[in-house]
């Protein structure tokens, strides 16, 4: 048989097969509860508690009450602004200003509370204006339009000079002995501090939104294509404001956090905090290019890199070695699944060729 | 329905070997990391097994490495059974904390800092001196109700003295001068500039300080804000740096460009780093004290408050080693020694 001949006939059948039989081996999603155990983001909680586990074991007096207290106090600035920042990258933005408005945050506070006012209303105010500048970020890139990388490169540098020239290069340490108490203070003996009282119901409502509302289902549909979100009836550029002014708020608590768990309101506050942040939720599971991600892979994926970085600090390891685990992880959960995908692709291939009649 | 399974069955083998997988890595980091160091951490308590800490502003830093080495020699010569350093890589405010945490859940001893905020790192010094720990700081000091003694250099007058008149000399005791600084922050810097201000202010009348500018003790933004002094001040005769990375990098900066030997540069250096620069004329004098020195007090005042020799009171004495005695002055401030002034002909008898 000439070649042009077998092509034809492979063509033929391709063409006479019986179009009723399904694909055999086509791949489908999960369901039930092997979707919820073997999840993405069930990987992050099983890596967590291996990590923990591994920690308990391997590094002395890891494995106490005070360890929790201290781990928690140390992730709590990160856990709270990767709420948010998971929103806005799912979206497909994302905002690299949120450091520099926690720490205008902090400067403010530290101004307006050496001024006089009294310490409720500082705090308010401390969130106004963490709300009102993410309302500027959610203003130039939700209703100006412009790219989000390029605004909050802006903002943060913005911000953060807008801080140095509130508070200039002093420090604000004087803040009301009980309030700072309060926020290192712990429940009881089991080592958690009491304000991960605030942050666990922050990070409620973040997962409630993102998962059980039409709101958040929408974000979703947003990151995988703006466009066809409008379509459907998402309101694109209402959505995305919403989203960096909660930023902005959410940042501003954790500047307040901040200040006070330090006592100390300086412009330098959590400064470098934003890459931080964005490697813990890209490690949790978040695509960086948008639709995809969740509220609880994020959240294991601050505690994992939490609790790395403290077990290996209190097993004395060097910072240089800590931020090259950092590093590597990152690089690992990013890799991990692009590699797995690809396998996946070739499998599927492999099926669908072995599956289409021969000639 | 049969065919779902067989698949998911596939999938999931695939979803357990990647966790599999994604586990083992970091067990294996954890694990690989934490084993060097299991042997390493003494107990706490007992005479003879105490522990010493050294946490200075940040790691990789030329003259905290001086400091440190002084420190570990000085642990070792007073009997600390081990010493460690740890530290943070920037020396921004609050990142000192997480250590002061670690070392008060590792029962460490002594713990001897240099606070890169007074204030931040005040209530866990706090924490671990309830458990038990002895608080020392040295080169820069916390707000001293949350440490035990400071190891001062020097008289912080002396040091900001010393450099106002290596300047006036330089420049011939007129013309406008800048300061660069560490961070717009740090204590010492500060409260050195703050004396250098009024000395000027009351002792050379024709000196006009024109600008203080900040290279947050990082190279490339020391070097910079250098380069950005001689370009909006034409006329600037002359340059106080009173930290190491700023005096060294515009060093380098004047160096290389039309300045050389026409505008004064002083300050506080290493004489490792300022050599080549005191050689070609591009410094003519400097200051410091021996920083090594600074670390190996340290150590002993550590060793005398785990002791209970000395509580940190005003006029509690105790034995340094190899430099004798040692007095706490007013606010539990030891004083080192006296700066020492470095030019090209005594230069090359310093290896620090």
């Amino acid at each position: 048989m000439s070649e042009t001949n077998t092509k034809e006939s492979t063509a033929t059948s391709v063409l006479s097969a019986d179009t009723t039989k399904t694909l055999r081996d086509e791949p489908r999603g999960r369901t039930g509860w092997s979707r919820i155990l073997l999840g993405r983001d069930a990987i992050m909680i099983y890596a967590l508690i291996a990590t923990i586990v591994v920690a308990m074991i391997s590094v002395p007096r890891f494995a106490s009450p005070v360890t929790t207290g201290f781990l928690l106090l140390d992730v709590i600035p990160v856990l709270l602004i990767a709420m948010p920042m998971t929103l806005i990258i799912i979206t497909g933005e994302i905002d690299l200003s949120v450091a520099s408005i926690a720490g205008l945050t902090s400067a403010s506070i530290g101004v307006l509370w050496q001024a006089g006012f009294d310490i409720g209303l500082v705090l308010v105010l401390g969130v106004v204006i963490g709300l009102v500048a993410g309302a500027f970020n959610g203003f130039l890139v939700a209703v100006i339009g412009l790219p989000s990388l390029a605004v909050t490169i802006g903002t943060l540098a913005l911000f953060r000079g807008l801080a140095l020239v509130v508070i200039g290069d002093n420090a604000v340490a004087n803040f009301p002995p009980e309030l700072t108490g309060f926020f290192t203070s712990k429940l009881g003996a089991t080592g958690i501090p009491t304000v991960m009282i605030g942050v666990v119901i922050i990070v409620l409502a973040f997962g409630v939104v993102l998962h059980f509302t039409p709101f958040g289902r929408g974000l979703y549909a947003l990151g995988y294509s703006p466009e066809a979100a409008r379509f459907v009836g998402i309101h694109v550029a209402r959505s995305k404001f919403w989203l960096y002014v909660a930023s902005g708020g959410v940042s501003a608590l954790a500047g307040i956090f901040w200040t006070l768990r330090y006592s100390s309101a300086r412009s330098d506050n959590a400064s470098g905090l934003e890459l931080a942040v964005i490697a813990a939720v890209l490690l949790g599971g978040v695509s960086i290019f948008g639709g995809k991600g969740s509220i609880p892979g994020v959240v294991a994926g601050v505690l994992l890199i939490g609790t790395i970085n403290y077990a290996l600090r209190l097993g004395r390891v060097s910072d240089v070695v800590l931020i090259i685990v950092t590093g590597t992880l990152l690089i690992a959960s990013v890799i991990t699944p692009s590699i797995a995908d690809a396998i996946r692709r070739r499998r599927h291939d492999q099926r669908l060729r072995r599956s289409l009649p021969q000639a | 329905m049969e065919l779902f399974r067989n698949r998911a069955g596939g999938r999931r083998a695939r979803r357990i070997a990647t966790f599999a997988a994604v586990t083992a890595t970091v067990a294996l980091i954890a694990t690989g990391c934490a084993a060097g160091d299991s042997g390493s951490d003494g107990g706490s308590g007992a005479d003879g097994s105490q522990t010493i800490t050294f946490i200075p502003k940040q790691l990789n830093n030329p003259y905290t490495d001086v400091v440190l080495g002084g420190g570990e020699e000085g642990a070792d010569a007073a009997g600390f059974a081990s010493s460690e350093v740890v530290g943070p890589l920037d020396a921004s405010a609050s990142s000192q904390v997480s250590f002061i945490n670690a070392e008060t859940q590792a029962g460490t001893n002594v713990i001897v800092i240099a606070a890169n905020d007074p204030d931040a790192v005040c209530s866990a010094l706090e924490e671990a001196r309830s458990g038990g720990a002895k608080i020392v700081a040295f080169d820069s000091d916390t707000n001293p109700d949350c440490r035990d003694v400071f190891i001062s250099q020097v008289v912080a007058k002396d040091v900001a003295l010393i450099q106002t008149k290596l300047i006036a000399e330089q420049i011939g005791g007129s013309g406008q001068i800048a300061i660069l600084s560490a961070t717009a922050n740090a204590t010492n810097q500060n409260e050195w500039i703050k004396y250098m201000e009024e000395d000027l202010a009351a002792n050379y009348p024709d000196i006009e300080l024109v600008a203080k500018v900040y290279g947050d003790d990082d190279d490339t933004k020391s070097f910079q804000e250098a380069q950005g002094l001689m370009q909006a001040y034409p006329d600037l005769k002359g340059i106080i740096s009173p930290t190491t990375v700023g005096i060294a990098a515009t060093a380098r900066y004047l160096s290389t460009s039309e300045y050389k030997g026409k505008v004064a540069l002083t300050g506080l250096g290493l004489p490792n780093e300022m050599r080549p620069f005191v050689k070609d004329g591009t410094v003519t004098e400097f200051a410091l004290w021996d920083p090594a020195q600074l670390g190996y007090v340290a150590a002993f005042a550590g060793k005398a408050l785990a002791d209970g020799d000395i509580t940190g009171a005003e006029g509690d004495t105790f034995e340094a080693g190899d430099l004798g005695e040692r007095e706490v002055g007013a606010d539990g401030i030891v004083i080192v020694g006296p700066p020492t002034v470095f030019d090209a002909d005594n230069i090359d008898d310093y290896d620090f």
